[in-house]
């Protein structure tokens, strides 16, 4: 299985989107880590530094969209929270189409510790109405739903990570729209909602559920928002029971948004495996996955808890 | 798609006197703001007169295209000062007397802040301070990737300028060294709660601009003839942006308005409003 790193996904659909004249990129001086630093390289006319500044890096952004142009801004996940209400005010509001990119998101982040490992960004960001909030689980993926985000019309922001994971859409890429989830493994027993780094987990998890005779179906909601709820529903009806799965607070998140939309609209036992309401510290992303409750034997045992809670 | 031809080219059919439209544009904030008891009247009468005369006499805007592409944009980077963007709006006939007595009412386009989604000429949604100047640079570094001769005005508030962001983008704006970016700071001394000095002592912003590597310029915000001549001089500074620090009155032509903290953010009541327009025609 083919390793690579979500981040550079993104680096790459800038590349390629940069035929549009109309793609800008900017960024505040993490341009390196997030991966634009490729587009700089190339187009350094439409990339615009501003320094350690992600408030006004917004609001830059938001200017240029409004004058016409597809603004591409990155910083870390967790300093893209710095400029929240810069994204409510100047870019939601006024339905400016900027689209903001954070990486290095979640405890996968490892080693910089608590003050870098964003697990609140995709709730903080759904929560704003004309938004739409993306978390892909692979480089593939990050590339070709960065390359839709550029002709879809609404302010976006996306969480990438930095560590490479397995690559899930080799031959899946055509799957992929902005707002459907993709079924990558079938079964009836449970339905397993994941996003990020968690799908290939939840995979994993899959697998060793079918040697106990569990048959899984396995979800990337690389769509947090808009919520692919005909397809949630759907299957929540086909499994009565479902986890959701995410490196991100239990508050908020990928849980928040199922849960919120199968209690109104068809009600199952649901387990949430995520970060429960705490910080993080150092660590090697591994020992903090284990810390965490992020493990594939956590989502093992959070999908026999929900079919044991239907029955 | 029609070119704006830069400075000194403004050619508004109507064009007016810039005292009388002063003077008109005090009345429609006054009775706005007291129409719908509440609103921002101080800090709309120290800017108008900048308003006035940039948009009579300098601005390239066209009310039936108000979403022109390449129009000059003005950005009310304190959008609480919406009275006074809306009487301007109302003099060009951006929008009409209905809009203006619907002001803060459910539906109507004068929103309680300016808000580009709602009235027509408003080119920045705003009400939260501090964020305009950088959608400015954003708007200027545009104009200039497409190599248009159009301007991007901003207008902030001294209270404002106490936003750490207005820092960030004054340093962005002079690092991309843009002289189609040009600031007017309503220089009123006052802010929300009281007294700016009573609040935050900024010492010397004129020094503070210059540092980050402004063009400045102080002049008398309500003098019209200073204001025109800051204008020209705006246009004539090349290679950095630059920033005309106007010394203003907050609830400027309103004796009991004048200086007084407590007209920041409250209106008239019937009587008061009727001694005001006395004052502003007397
Ligand atoms: C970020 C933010 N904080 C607080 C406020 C509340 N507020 C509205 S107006 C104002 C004072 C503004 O003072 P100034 O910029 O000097 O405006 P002016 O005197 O021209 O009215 C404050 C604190 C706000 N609108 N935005
Ligand atoms: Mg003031």
């Amino acid at each position: 299985m083919t390793l690579a790193a979500p981040r550079d996904g993104y680096g790459s659909a800038l590349l390629k989107l940069a035929k549009n004249p109309k793609v800008v990129v900017l960024e505040a001086d993490l341009g390196k880590s997030t991966k634009s630093c490729w587009f700089r390289k190339e187009h350094p006319e439409r990339t615009f530094c501003v320094g350690i500044s992600e408030q006004n890096m917004v609001l830059v952004a938001a200017g240029l969209a409004s004058s016409g142009y597809i603004p591409f801004a990155s910083t870390f996940a967790i300093f893209s929270e710095r400029a929240f209400e810069q994204m409510r005010n100047g870019v939601c509001r006024p339905e400016l189409n900027v689209h903001l990119c954070g990486s290095h998101g979640g405890m996968h982040t490892g080693e910089d510790g608590s003050s870098a490992q964003s697990v609140e960004d995709l709730a903080i960001f759904r929560s704003l109405p004309n938004m739409t909030v993306i978390h892909p689980a692979d480089d593939l993926s990050a590339e070709e739903l960065t390359i839709q985000l550029s002709e879809y019309p609404s302010p976006s922001y996306m969480r990438t990570t930095r560590n490479k994971v397995p690559r899930l859409y080799e031959d899946k890429i055509e799957e992929l729209k902005i707002g459907k989830g993709v079924v990558h493994k079938k079964g009836d027993d449970v339905v397993i909602f994941a996003c990020g780094i968690m799908v290939a987990r939840s995979l994993e998890a899959a697998e060793k559920l079918s040697e106990e005779g569990i048959h899984a179906t396995v979800i990337d909601m690389h769509t947090i928002k808009p919520l692919d709820e005909e397809l949630v529903i759907a299957k929540a009806k086909l499994c009565g029971c479902a986890v959701t799965v995410e490196d991100h607070s239990v508050i908020g998140g990928l849980g928040g948004a199922i849960s919120e939309c199968l209690i109104s609209k068809h009600p199952i036992p649901i387990e949430n495996v995520g970060v429960k309401d705490k910080y993080g510290q150092s660590g090697k992303p591994e020992e903090l996955m284990e810390l965490m409750g992020l493990t594939v034997d956590d989502i093992i045992k959070c999908a026999k808890k929900s079919i044991k809670r239907r029955s | 798609m029609i070119t704006n031809m830069g400075p000194g080219t403004n050619n508004n059919p109507n064009q007016k006197n810039s005292l009388e439209v002063a003077k008109k544009c005090r009345e429609h904030i006054l009775r706005m703001t007291s129409w719908a008891n509440s609103g921002h009247p101080g800090g709309s009468l120290s800017a108008i007169d900048m308003l006035v005369c940039l948009y009579v006499e300098r601005m390239q805007v066209q009310a039936e295209m108000p979403r022109w592409e390449d129009r000059d944009r003005f950005i009310m980077s304190k959008g609480h000062a919406s009275p006074g963007m809306y009487a301007i709006l109302r003099e060009m006939e951006f929008i009409n007397d209905d809009d203006v007595r619907n002001f803060r009412q459910l539906g109507g386009v004068c929103q309680g802040h300016v808000d580009s989604k709602w009235a027509p000429g408003v080119d920045f949604s705003a009400g939260s301070l501090g964020m305009g100047l950088s959608f400015g640079i954003g708007c200027a570094l545009a104009a200039r990737m497409e190599k248009s001769l159009r301007t991007i005005f901003v207008m902030l508030g001294d209270g404002e300028i106490q936003e750490g962001q207005v820092w960030e983008a004054a340093m962005s704006a002079s690092n991309f060294n843009l002289d189609n970016l040009k600031v007017f700071l309503d220089n009123n001394g006052i802010q929300n709660d009281d007294f700016c000095d009573n609040q935050m002592l900024m010492g010397n912003i004129e020094a503070k601009w210059k540092a980050f590597g402004w063009e400045t310029k102080t002049i008398d915000g309500h003098c019209h003839d200073e204001i025109k001549k800051s204008i020209t001089w705006l246009d004539s500074i090349k290679g950095k942006p630059a920033i005309v620090i106007a010394k203003t009155v907050k609830g400027k032509g309103v004796s009991f308005m004048e200086n007084n903290p407590a007209f920041h953010g409250a209106a008239a009541n019937p009587e008061q409003l009727e001694q005001a327009l006395k004052e502003i025609y007397g």
